[in-house]
């Protein structure tokens, strides 16, 4: 702050700290806690707002349980309200997206970090950074091109004979919207990581390996361990942005895909409750922290290791 | 259980840079082996080509009589101790000791007794549990050597681990060291810039300058015999005389230079064009009257107590600068500034060598 006062003066500090207090204040603060009143607040007509029926109550959040539907796991079938099918699902694959993130971004950030020569890394940088000038929408849609029925994904695997007919890839239930969210936020996951395995001491490698572990040894008692806490906020950003994501399982959701957000949605747009869509997302917010929180404390990570 | 240590002919290139050039070196299994040099002259390149984290260019390296080449660092049996010990944090320190045997597929009861008894052999019981960033740089040290010693390998390397440490616990550590490789009588090889360090704790040194392995000889030799100029000036001070040799003669002979003509020494000059005469200043005298040889008018210029030694600043009259030591036994006399005196030295106690030997 004196800092600040010493290199702009007053007057420039006095109005860059107004901008970020308009920031925070008018487009976070306010519209988050006008939402979170309205969530507790009936759906009802513009006459009858103030009314004797305006009053708060969990109803719209209840509404997740109404209209069950029939659905089998493993042979056993259930019923369950489709909404929250629809939570649990959103979850599940957002997990899934995750642990694809994980699992495509460690061996990268390692070999970046660690394995390629420092003077080709910016090119490789850059690599992985163009296709982030590109706006979401283009890209989902690049991926609706690439996945079609007649698209290139399709022409390549005929092509090397691994499939002999096409495959509807954007209607093979949740297919599409996890590869689409994988793309999208696989990044996410490479630079926290990456810059965690960077922070590694090489000699610690060479020790270990030194010492006689096989290389799997190294990762899973030096690497991992150290990358800890860059796994676990790379993890947290990809899951919370997936499940928040909205764009992705628009373009690339199929007949039987529906994200969370989606029903968020259509409460908000098709039938105009923004009652019932405000208490929806609170949940989502709500559990999806819960669950956040959860697998932070499942693996022994702490908040201050993460926002290092 | 030690092995020894076959260097053919190993050269190491870094693009077009010669970082290790031709080296030979045989070090004896249960010996305790230096090499000594400057920064960058390659000393932990050698190192590492020994533990296998880089394949030499050319030429063999065997251990044991066995040619490692090929093999990768977790197949030899060598244990590296990193110039920044590289222990890991994250574990505490028993589990840093026997990590080496924890992917071994040792049980965690054998594991834990054998820390303990690590330990104690370092001199550090009770650390087991503390974690790494509880120690202080000594205690490191330690826990870094029994990690070492816990896959008991047939050889140590050490590269500078005594570096960071301050001056007295260095000292210590010297000894510490030298007892533990006695008492495990494992292969050390040990890398230094530290020429004390070298000449106090090895059985033999090996001095290296660009790449090159200049000289091979215990500490002794490597003292009073150096063999090129080089390894005289990396082991101590000298006066040096640049000049011409004249009427060499069963070792001796006369060297011409521009403050007098003195008797010394010929060291292997065999084909080498730039040969200087090197007298170390504690084997010089101080007289007032002209020495029996070798003797050189001087004033004395600056006088300093060392404590143990009193070092003595003096101009001769043609014109060098030259060194003297004395020893101060407590009845030395100390010359006093301005005087004027002779400044002489034994011909046994100089030498005439060629320049370090390096690449053309
Ligand atoms: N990976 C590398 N690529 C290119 N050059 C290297 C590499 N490693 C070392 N060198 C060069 O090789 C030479 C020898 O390096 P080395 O690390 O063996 O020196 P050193 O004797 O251990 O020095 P110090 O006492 O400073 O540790 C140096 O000139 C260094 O610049
Ligand atoms: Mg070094």
């Amino acid at each position: 702050m004196h800092d600040m006062m010493r290199r702009y003066g007053p007057g420039l500090t006095l109005l860059i700290c107004l901008l970020v207090a308009f920031w925070l204040l008018m487009l976070v603060i306010v519209p988050n806690i006008t939402l979170f009143e309205q969530s507790f607040r009936p759906y009802l007509p513009v006459v009858e707002v103030g009314g004797p029926k305006d009053f708060y109550s969990f109803d719209n959040y209840m509404k997740v349980f109404d209209g069950n539907v029939e659905k089998s796991l493993f042979g056993m079938s259930f019923e369950i309200p489709v909404h929250v099918y629809t939570f649990f699902l959103t979850i599940l694959y957002s997990m899934l997206v995750t642990l694809v993130c994980f699992a495509m971004a460690y061996p990268l950030a390692y070999y970046m970090a660690k394995i390629v020569n420092p003077t080709t890394l910016p090119t490789l940088l850059l690599m992985l950074f163009i296709p982030l000038w590109v706006s979401e929408v283009l890209r989902a849609f690049a991926w609706w091109i690439i996945l079609a029925f007649k698209g290139p994904l399709n022409a390549l695997l005929q092509g090397i004979g691994l499939i002999e007919d096409p495959i509807r890839w954007t209607n093979m239930g949740y297919t599409g919207v996890v590869i689409g969210l994988i793309y999208t936020y696989v990044l996410f996951m490479l630079f926290p990581i990456y810059n965690a395995i960077q922070s590694l001491d090489t000699n610690q490698i060479e020790a270990a390996e030194d010492l006689g572990a096989p290389w799997w040894k190294t990762h899973w008692r030096i690497v991992l361990p150290h990358a800890k806490p860059g796994i676990a906020s790379g993890s947290v950003m990809v899951f919370m942005l997936s499940a928040g994501s909205l764009l992705v399982p628009s373009i690339l959701g199929s007949t039987t895909s529906q994200w969370f957000t989606q029903t968020i949605d259509q409460w908000f747009k098709d039938a105009l409750d923004w009652n019932t869509a405000s208490a929806y997302a609170f949940i989502l917010l709500f559990l999806c922290t819960v669950f956040v929180s959860l697998a932070l404390w499942v693996f022994k990570v702490k908040l201050s290791d993460i926002a290092k | 259980m030690s092995a020894g240590i076959d260097l053919e002919n190993v050269c190491c290139d870094f693009g077009s840079f010669r970082a290790v050039d031709h080296a030979n070196v045989s070090v004896r299994p249960g010996e305790f082996f230096s090499f000594l040099g400057p920064s960058g002259c390659g000393k932990t390149t050698i190192l590492r080509m020994v533990s296998g984290f880089i394949e030499p260019s050319r030429g063999v390296i065997r251990i044991g009589g066995k040619d490692v080449r090929g093999q990768r660092p977790n197949q030899r049996p060598t244990a590296l101790i990193f110039q920044n010990l590289a222990l890991f944090p994250l574990m505490p320190i028993w589990e840093n000791i026997t990590f080496g045997l924890e992917v071994r597929g040792v049980d965690k009861t054998t594991r834990r007794a054998k820390a303990d008894e690590l330990l104690r052999l370092v001199d550090l019981p009770g650390a087991a549990d503390k974690m790494v960033s509880q120690l202080s740089g000594g205690q490191k040290q330690r826990v870094a050597i029994a990690r070492a010693l816990a896959v008991e390998p047939q050889v140590m390397l050490l590269d500078e681990p005594l570096s960071a440490l301050d001056l007295k616990l260095r000292q210590h550590m010297r000894a510490e060291l030298r007892a533990i490789q006695k008492r495990t009588g494992v292969t050390f090889i040990y890398i230094t810039h530290d020429q004390g360090e070298a000449l106090a704790m090895s059985d033999r040194v090996g001095v290296m300058s660009q790449g090159r392995i200049q000289q091979i000889a215990d500490p002794r030799d490597i003292y009073n015999n150096p063999v090129n100029g080089f390894v005289a000036a990396f082991v101590g001070e000298n006066n040096v005389f640049t000049g011409d040799v004249q009427n060499p003669s069963q070792g001796m002979a006369s060297f011409a230079t521009p403050h007098g003509t003195f008797r010394a020494r010929l060291g292997d000059i065999a084909g080498q064009t730039n040969v200087k005469l090197y007298v170390r200043p504690e084997h010089t005298a101080l007289t007032k009257a002209p020495g029996p040889e070798n003797s050189i008018p001087v004033t004395i210029t600056e006088v300093s107590f060392e404590g143990n030694f009193i070092s003595v600043l003096a101009l001769s009259d043609s014109g060098a600068r030259l060194t003297a030591e004395i020893r101060n036994d407590g009845a030395a006399t100390v010359p006093e500034m301005g005087a004027k005196m002779h400044m002489s030295f034994d011909a046994a106690r100089a030498s005439i060598l060629p320049d370090a030997d390096v690449r053309s």
